[in-house]
């Protein structure tokens, strides 16, 4: 799918300094609203410029809604139907700045594994539908969760199950700045050591996504002595396959590591790849 | 200055003078599975008869059998942690009401902070910094202060660790200079089923260390003390986990970057860069300008980086270093050669921590020692081919060598 480039969001300038009143829109797709959540606990932030950003479309804060063109929208969730994948592109043409949020809007959330349901390992939707649903025929679903970026051009993608609140406003700041968000794309250990956590894989022998895994967290199960469950996804260039045979050193067999890789970030690539791989070499 | 001994509850004396002085005590004690350096309010809280086992990408308290105080080697943090801090302010600045900015200054006035039990080798890594944060032309204000406010109690090494190779970098077990006081634990055996408190050789390595001799109370050792503590430390050296031979080594490295051997390493290197931000002398950092939601205020943080990241060498166009062997070979060509022609010293103490600490078990003395054998063999295959033989002249050698 070619991305959309809306006019609007080549004209952006930092709102900042022009000094118009930024608006602001909140969409939900396929998700949990753990991301909104995260943006509702920003209030105290949000509240102190109240003045200078005009909320005008966040059903999970408020009913009322002003019509678009927004400057900024916040895109929760993912795409798992028509009527989504239709309604992400009328967004798009209604937005300045687009920025995705969390694993869903992101990687395609924990619905992805849908997308490896079916019995040659591709997408299927039925057997979970029939699963879940009394009457699954009424349904409307796509044999897939894709991320935004799959349906529409995406300015910023911010990672995590759910997102960093620090992260959250540091994306808003920048973009109405119109500046580079610093948010970065390396592993979770450099953020770990940072912290002062005792490392969990080399200390404890306990498996740990860390290393494959970008920071933005803060290292929240390392300090918790717990190793990192993947939230934010693959950094900037994981190995797989390395961190796949530590894990198996440390007693984890190959369904243990599949069932590591497929969680809230499983249609990433390479978490995909290497998923992939193992179902495919698995004896 | 003669060498003093002690008994146990001098190190209450010693924190207690310290504490008068101003000084907040860091040393090590146990924290989540491991000894770390954290702030200590009294003796009790070192890890008392705790020592650790160590070897490449493992670490695990064990229990020792006796009240050792010292028992251990180096933990997962290095002091730089609170002489180079993860995260550090730089500036910040205010928006005014001409549009412009005005810069607020950030005051450089951190604690005086007492390191207990600071190893041989971190000794050195401290050097080595010093050397880099402010031995040249541009000094770094915050490490020159938390540097001059620091009162460094070293502790000799009777007892290495799996992946210490201080003796070979010429750094340990026992301290040279570079500390205020030096202790050297003494541990008798057990007598009756009673444990025997640990003793202590002590030695002076400067002004404001001599100061606090009077409050340490303790006796001058005598001649066969001195020569016990001699004597612990030179077995200690003969007990190092590891080895590393440095005879040639930057050199060997310096012609070694097209060497295949890089692949096996960079073929499990996970890019996490645990080993940078473990090891004592790295001292790389990224540096974010970041506003708040208003656009009013603007910051400048430091932060510790690694060559294994790809903005390390994020330059116009994109990174520089994009292959993991890449990053790999930096790493290990910087710590161990090129570090020598940038300051005149090793980048490395051998202090073990990056063998320790990588989750994918990486030993850097055993793949730089591969790099440094391949480097060997191939120089002397090429001399091999140079030199003349009754059946073959020299010039096929020579075409050969140049190729
Ligand atoms: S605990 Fe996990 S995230 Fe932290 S350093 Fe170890 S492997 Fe990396
Ligand atoms: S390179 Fe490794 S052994 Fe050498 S000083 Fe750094 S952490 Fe210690
Ligand atoms: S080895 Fe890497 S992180 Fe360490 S000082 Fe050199 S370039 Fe920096
Ligand atoms: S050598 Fe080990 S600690 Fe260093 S980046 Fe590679 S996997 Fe991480």
């Amino acid at each position: 799918m070619a991305p959309l480039v809306s006019a609007v969001s080549r004209t952006a300038d930092p709102f900042v300094r022009t000094g118009k009143r930024p608006t602001l829109a909140v969409w939900k797709f396929a998700s949990c609203d753990g991301c909104q959540l995260t943006l509702l606990d920003c209030e105290d932030e949000l509240l102190a410029v109240a003045g200078q950003l005009d909320v005008a479309y966040f059903l999970e804060a408020s009913s009322a809604t002003a019509a678009g063109p927004y400057d900024v929208s916040l895109v929760e969730g993912s795409i798992t139907t028509t009527h989504d994948a239709k309604r992400i592109r009328e967004i798009r043409e209604m937005s300045g700045k687009l920025v995705t949020i969390g694993a869903c809007a992101t990687a395609g959330g924990i619905q992805a594994l849908r997308n490896f349901a079916g019995p040659d390992g591709g997408p299927d939707v039925t057997a979970y539908a029939a699963a879940v649903y009394a009457h699954p025929e009424i349904l409307d679903a796509l044999p897939t969760s894709t991320p935004i970026s799959e349906h529409v051009f995406v300015d910023f993608e911010l990672r995590g199950c759910p997102i960093d609140k620090r992260q959250l406003l540091e994306v808003v700041s920048a973009t109405l700045a119109g500046r580079k968000p610093q948010i970065p794309s390396y592993s979770l250990c450099l953020e770990c050591k940072r912290s002062g956590a005792v490392c969990v894989m080399v200390a404890h022998g306990q498996p740990c996504l860390g290393p494959a895994t970008q920071a933005g967290c803060g290292a929240l199960c390392p300090n918790f002595s717990r190793g990192c469950y993947g939230c934010f996804g693959p950094h900037e260039g994981p190995n797989m396959p390395a961190l796949g045979d530590r894990f198996a050193e440390l007693g984890v067999d190959a369904d243990g590591w599949l069932r590591a890789l497929r969680t809230y970030n499983a249609y990433a690539g390479p978490f995909r790849k290497e998923a992939d791989h193992v179902e495919r070499t698995r004896s | 200055m003669a060498v003093r001994r002690l008994e146990a509850a001098a190190l209450d004396a010693l924190f207690g003078a310290l504490r008068r002085r101003g000084y907040t005590l860091v040393g090590p004690t146990l924290h989540d599975g491991a000894i770390v350096y954290d702030e200590l309010t009294g003796t009790a809280e070192l890890p008392i008869g705790w020592t650790e086992v160590q070897d490449a990408g493992h670490y695990r308290l064990a229990r020792r059998d006796d009240d050792a105080r010292f028992g251990y080697t180096v933990g997962p943090y290095a002091w730089k942690r609170h002489l180079h801090p993860p995260a550090l302010r730089l500036w910040r600045a205010e928006r005014d009401a001409e549009g412009g900015f005005e810069l607020l200054d950030e005051p450089h006035d951190p604690p005086k902070v007492a390191f207990i039990g600071v190893r041989p080798c971190d000794v050195a890594a401290i050097a080595i910094q010093d050397r880099v944060f402010t031995g040249g032309a541009h000094v770094d204000p915050d490490y020159q202060a938390r540097r001059e406010r620091a009162f460094i109690v070293a502790v000799n090494c009777t007892e290495p660790g799996g992946t210490c190779f201080c003796a070979s970098m010429g750094t340990g077990p026992e301290a040279r200079d570079g500390y205020d006081l030096a202790l050297t634990e003494i541990i008798a055996p057990a007598r009756n089923g009673q444990r025997a408190e640990p003793s202590y050789l002590l030695e002076v390595g400067s002004e404001r260390g001599e100061q606090l001799l009077a409050e340490l109370g303790g006796r001058p050792a005598r001649g066969d003390e001195v020569a016990d503590g001699e004597r612990r430390l030179a077995e200690a050296a003969g007990r190092m986990g590891r080895a590393l031979d440095t005879r040639g080594l930057a050199d060997a490295l310096r012609r070694s970057l097209d060497n295949s051997r890089w692949d096996e390493p960079a073929a499990r290197c996970l890019a996490c860069g645990n080993c940078t931000l473990a090891c004592p002398t790295c001292f790389c950092n990224t540096v974010e300008d970041t506003t708040d939601l208003t656009g009013a205020f603007a910051e400048r943080t430091r932060r510790w980086d690694s060559c294994f990241t790809q903005d390390l060498s994020y330059i116009h166009g994109g990174p520089v270093r994009v292959s993991l062997k890449s990053r790999y070979r930096q790493w290990a060509t910087h710590k161990l050669g090129t570090w020598q022609e940038q300051f005149g010293t090793s980048g490395c103490v051998g202090c073990g921590r990056c063998i320790t600490w990588c989750p994918a078990a990486i030993d850097l003395t055993e793949e730089v020692a591969a790099i440094a054998a391949s480097a060997q063999a191939r120089a002397s295959r090429r001399q091999a081919r140079v030199a003349p033989s009754p059946e073959r002249g020299t010039e096929a050698g020579d075409a050969a060598a140049t190729r």
